[in-house]
């Protein structure tokens, strides 16, 4: 079995966030970037479905040159090959899901694993778009996957609870936190994945459907008032919250 | 024919959700602006409050209806509404940022060849143009856009849109179609109920508990607390990765991002990525032991003291004021 991975690479969650002076993206100086944070446990689970059910594992971003660095480390966790959809033009969901489309039909994978969403733009729409426009079956913010022939099921976090969901193969299923326990890339791993061909595919991309206008920085909230350091100032809080806030 | 706006209802439990009503709110704004009519589309079998429709929007109501359908499915929920918002040429169509509509809204965009901005916290028209405004990087920026396909589907984000009442009621028009032979290819089989718990994606209050806590076990202090105000007990990413608490409580950008309208943040120094997903809070109560942690620099009240004698007290308050 052919698995697919698609990977994102965004800037760390701790980093601050400062608009370039396009005022259309953001500054990357001084941002380290990772592995989006949700696509770790979507690679943790291609590789258990592999050592399950053998075949291989194929990583594949779409980006400029710096997301061969986050293609890296997914090799390094022990994916067996990677594909670098190259564009330097930033692109939309729909174009970012078209180039995955077009390239896992050639590989021909029938289970796809991705995140539930990048930690950059918070869209959270890729892997579904993705699954539309192959035709697949999917299943979004997975917090557990089961394949048994060519059954998935899968539960799906939801408000207050879980949805088990049952589908076939062939399928796209986004990663929620909590699906596993994603590995550490071993030191034979990194050394391993150094000599791991990349492969680089050209994006043709056409004129998205999102048009990004600007992007700016929210509104700074005024601090508040600390009101004491003990319980004696809990009444004071209290009256605040109900007269003046009224949230309580 | 007449433009139109297509809104998608959702139920659960046989109950429309407040999000639909927020949507619906939206549509009749943006119907009045644009002179387009509204059609709400709802799938599921048995649902209680269909007048309360008519008392947001003045809409027509598309109920869709088969005993496999009371439950979420992909395939046939997007299949009913690409086919109904195809049919009936609708240029605009609105869902609910909420799990279902995460789902469903990219499948039906797709349906449609449409473009989709997902988790708008605005909707406006500007000269002519509709623009969405959604967070981005879990909301340590803005994003301002613009659809430039045809037919345009934008997702709100739920409890940020205000669901307004109609000063006079709209006349209750309802249709009902029974569907027939649904696509059950991808199917809901069953839902598990974190049992008696509330969601800190839908709660209008929230108490957060932090390293500060100290130790799962005493979670039953801010679990109390949050009692006494009907709220959600949410965490910190450092308390879930210590195991202290499940993932879905998780607040920040590997988390949930919430808005409601009181966050009380103790023991919680206030780490970027935390301080991402709870910022747009409406009003913000900080209990932290160390007056210089970041939570008060976004606290609109804060008390620089220890949660342990702070809570207790706090709780008892609420108690009192709640008689």
């Amino acid at each position: 079995m052919k698995i697919a991975v698609c990977v994102s690479h965004v800037p760390d969650t701790a980093t601050r966030i400062k608009i370039a002076a396009d005022q259309k993206s953001i500054d990357p100086t001084g941002i380290s970037f990772v592995l989006n944070p949700y696509d770790e446990f979507a690679v943790e689970e291609a590789l258990k479905t592999k050592e399950k059910f053998g075949g291989e594992v194929i990583v594949l971003s779409v980006g400029g040159d710096q997301v061969k660095e986050t293609i890296r480390k997914s090799l390094a966790m022990g994916v067996d090959e990677g594909i670098h959809l190259k564009s330097d033009a930033a692109l939309d969901s729909f174009a970012v899901a078209q180039a995955l489309a077009d390239e896992i039909k050639i590989l021909g994978s029938e289970l796809v694993f991705m995140g539930k969403q990048s930690v950059d733009y918070d869209n959270g729409i890729v892997g579904q778009l993705t699954a539309e426009l192959l035709g697949y079956n999917s299943i979004s913010v997975c917090v557990t996957f089961n394949l048994e022939g060519n059954t998935v099921t899968a539960e799906r976090e939801i408000e207050g609870g879980k949805e088990i969901v049952e589908t076939s193969l062939p399928c796209v299923i986004t990663a929620q936190k909590g699906l596993n326990e994603p590995r550490y890339a071993s030191l034979k791993g990194i050394m391993a994945a150094k000599k791991k061909v990349i492969q680089e595919k050209p994006v043709i991309s056409n004129p998205g459907l999102v048009e990004n206008l600007q992007l700016k920085s929210p509104a700074a909230k005024n601090p508040g008032r600390i009101l004491g350091t003990d319980s004696s100032a809990v009444a004071e809080l209290v009256k605040l919250l109900h007269e003046e806030a009224k949230v309580i | 024919m007449e433009k139109k706006i297509l809104v998608i209802l959702e139920q659960r439990d046989g109950k429309i959700k407040k999000s639909s009503f927020e949507a619906l709110t939206v549509a009749q704004n943006l119907a009045a602006s644009l002179g387009f009519s509204v059609d709400a589309l709802l799938i599921g079998n048995e649902v209680a409050n269909l007048s309360e429709i008519f008392s947001y929007c003045s809409c027509r109501l598309v109920h869709f209806t088969h005993a496999d359908l009371q439950l979420y499915s992909s395939s046939a929920y997007k299949k009913i509404a690409v086919e109904y918002a195809s049919k009936q040429g609708c240029e605009i169509v609105l869902l609910s940022n909420t799990a279902l509509g995460k789902d469903l809204a990219p499948r039906v965009a797709v349906g449609l060849n449409a473009g989709l901005v997902s988790d708008c916290v605005t909707l406006d028209m500007k000269e002519d143009q509709l623009i969405a405004i959604r967070p981005v990087f879990a909301g340590k920026a803005l994003q301002e856009v613009k659809l430039n396909s045809g037919v345009k589907v934008f997702s709100l984000r739920p409890n940020v849109f205000k669901a307004v009442v109609l000063e006079a009621k709209a006349d209750e028009k309802i249709s009902t179609v029974d569907v027939e032979n649904p696509d059950l290819s991808n199917k809901v089989k069953q839902i598990i109920r974190s049992e008696g718990k509330l969601d800190v994606a839908e709660a209008d209050v929230i108490v957060s508990g932090g390293r500060g806590v100290k130790g799962p076990e005493h979670f039953s202090l801010i679990e109390g607390l949050a009692e006494q105000l009907g709220a959600a007990v949410g965490a910190s990413r450092a308390v879930v990765d210590a195991g202290w608490r499940p993932h879905e409580d998780q607040v920040g950008q590997t988390g949930k991002t919430v808005s409601p309208s009181l966050y009380i943040a103790c023991g919680i120094s206030g780490a970027i990525q935390h301080l991402a997903g709870m910022s747009s809070s409406k009003y913000i109560v900080a209990i932290n032991k160390d007056k210089d942690a970041p939570i008060f620099s976004i606290a609109d009240y804060g008390i620089a003291g220890d949660l342990f004698e702070i809570i207790p007290v706090l709780t008892e308050e609420i108690k009192k004021l709640k008689s």
